[in-house]
């Protein structure tokens, strides 16, 4: 199974602070980063993120696949938008100069290359941010934070299991893939695609039914010992507020608040250097 | 088994951590570029259809959103929202296909394919598409095909091993509940 991004236990600031705190961060600052296209909000937003990122002391080492897999994705898809719309730019922006002509309309713009590099800007300001979120939020911190935000505790449990089971799950899947494959079923990419998607049924079928089996046993167990009957739920692993959390609560409220306006102070999402 | 409270909290909770397992395993379809049979879609409408709405709608969202997170570092909203509706919608029959009971057969077979269709068409042509364009701002033609692509992968799938998994779970259940009692 391929690598994926867990906590990781280290002593610095942010992972000293409270899972509602660094979960209220990190919706904040995807939203303000998802409705922002304003290159200087997004410029100060990136350096921030990164500042933070190296505050948190996470090793390059433990984000690298996930950087190499979000840089293929990000290539692809603005390679994409080029194909799709080469003067996506000139629309958005009501300018137009012309750098370079390929072929046919395909026109390389100055207007076209800023937008795309708004585009990337977009995920760059982010993802530091949610690796973070991520690597430093201790799973069962991160459910009990749920329901101090006001979420069903229901809910809140709901995840805790999910994140729970996930290496479970990943290990009875190895575990059967293995069986099948010592039964003879091949895998691999050769094999034809008829057979390679009969074979992950082989897997898929006893991964889901057990799974199936398991969620009953426990929904008895958590029955019997008496979950859900009361309106509240303690959690083991809440964290106290402290004065950082504070801190940087209002930080993030008031840099939401002062990107916005410096945003849309001009009528649009969009920062325009052509007009 | 009845689904009481306990067990639509401990579905979401497993079913979520199948989704997210299941996010890393595809088979690229070959002859339509950007598609592939996605087994985690299957199962999420197979767990709709077993478990109800808002199972179906809990685990596209969570699940979607956590695979996302692990697996790229960051959240494409404007393709979890139309996964947690697809859940939902391909959970709204759930007490009609009676699959654990036993009872999938043709007709509820029929009524599954042509709500999980509607359920995808709606989701990945129309929603994610607008999703794109109004959160990234992205080209409209291009966000317009991909997501027609991610339909038509998405379809064959859930068509495919969604159905074949609950006649498969409704054979294995049917042993179980085809005794009467005796008046």
């Amino acid at each position: 199974m391929a690598q994926m991004l867990s906590y990781m236990h280290k002593d610095t600031w942010i992972h000293r602070l409270s899972g509602v705190t660094k979960m209220l961060y990190f919706i904040l600052w995807s939203i303000v980063g998802m409705v922002t296209y304003d290159t200087r909000v997004l410029m100060v937003m990136f350096v921030i993120s990164i500042i933070l990122f190296s505050m948190s002391k996470t090793s390059f080492y433990q984000v690298k696949t996930v950087f190499t897999i979000i840089g293929i994705f990000l290539t692809i898809n603005i390679l994409a938008i080029f194909l799709f719309s080469p003067l996506e730019g000139t629309k958005i922006y009501q300018s137009r100069t012309d750098l370079l002509h390929l072929f046919g309309s395909y026109v390389i713009t100055k207007e076209q290359l800023f937008y795309e590099f708004n585009v990337a800007l977009k995920y760059f300001t982010v993802i530091p941010v949610a690796l973070m979120f991520i690597v430093t939020t201790n799973p069962s911190e991160f459910a009990a934070s749920l329901s101090k935000l006001g979420v069903k505790y229901t809910i809140g449990y709901s995840i805790a299991l999910a994140l729970r089971y996930i290496p479970d799950i990943q290990k009875d899947f190895t575990e059967i893939k293995r069986a099948q494959e010592a039964r003879g079923l091949d895998m691999s990419k050769s094999a034809k695609f008829s057979h390679r998607v009969k074979n992950m049924m082989a897997i898929l079928f006893p991964l889901i039914f057990t799974s199936l089996e398991r969620i009953d046993t426990i929904s008895n167990a958590m029955e019997l010992r008496g979950f859900g009957k009361k309106k509240k739920r303690s959690w083991y692993r809440e964290r106290p507020f402290t004065k950082t959390d504070y801190v940087s609560i209002a930080f993030i409220f008031i840099f939401s608040v002062l990107a916005f306006v410096v945003t849309f102070i001009d009528g649009t999402r969009f920062y325009n250097p052509f007009i | 088994m009845k689904n009481n409270g306990n067990r639509i909290v401990v579905a979401t909770g497993i079913g979520t951590a199948l989704y997210i397992a299941l996010s890393y395993v595809s088979i690229p379809l070959g002859f339509i570029p950007n598609t592939a049979i996605q087994p985690r879609t299957a199962l999420l409408a197979f767990l709709a259809a077993i478990f109800g709405p808002f199972v179906g709608g809990a685990v596209g969202l969570i699940g979607h959103t956590l695979a996302d997170a692990l697996q790229y570092g960051s959240v494409w909203w404007s393709w979890v929202f139309p996964d947690a509706l697809f859940g939902i919608a391909a959970g709204l029959f759930a007490a009609k296909y009676a699959i654990e009971e036993g009872g999938f057969g043709t007709k509820q077979i029929v009524l599954f394919n042509i709500v999980q269709i509607v359920a995808n068409v709606v989701a990945w042509v129309v929603v994610a598409p607008v999703l794109d364009i109004v959160i990234y701002a992205e080209p409209a033609n291009k966000v317009f095909t991909q997501g027609a692509f991610a339909c038509l992968g998405n379809v064959i799938t859930v068509g495919v091993v969604g159905t074949l998994l609950g006649l498969a779970y409704t054979k294995v259940k049917a042993k179980s509940s085809s005794l009467k009692k005796e008046d």
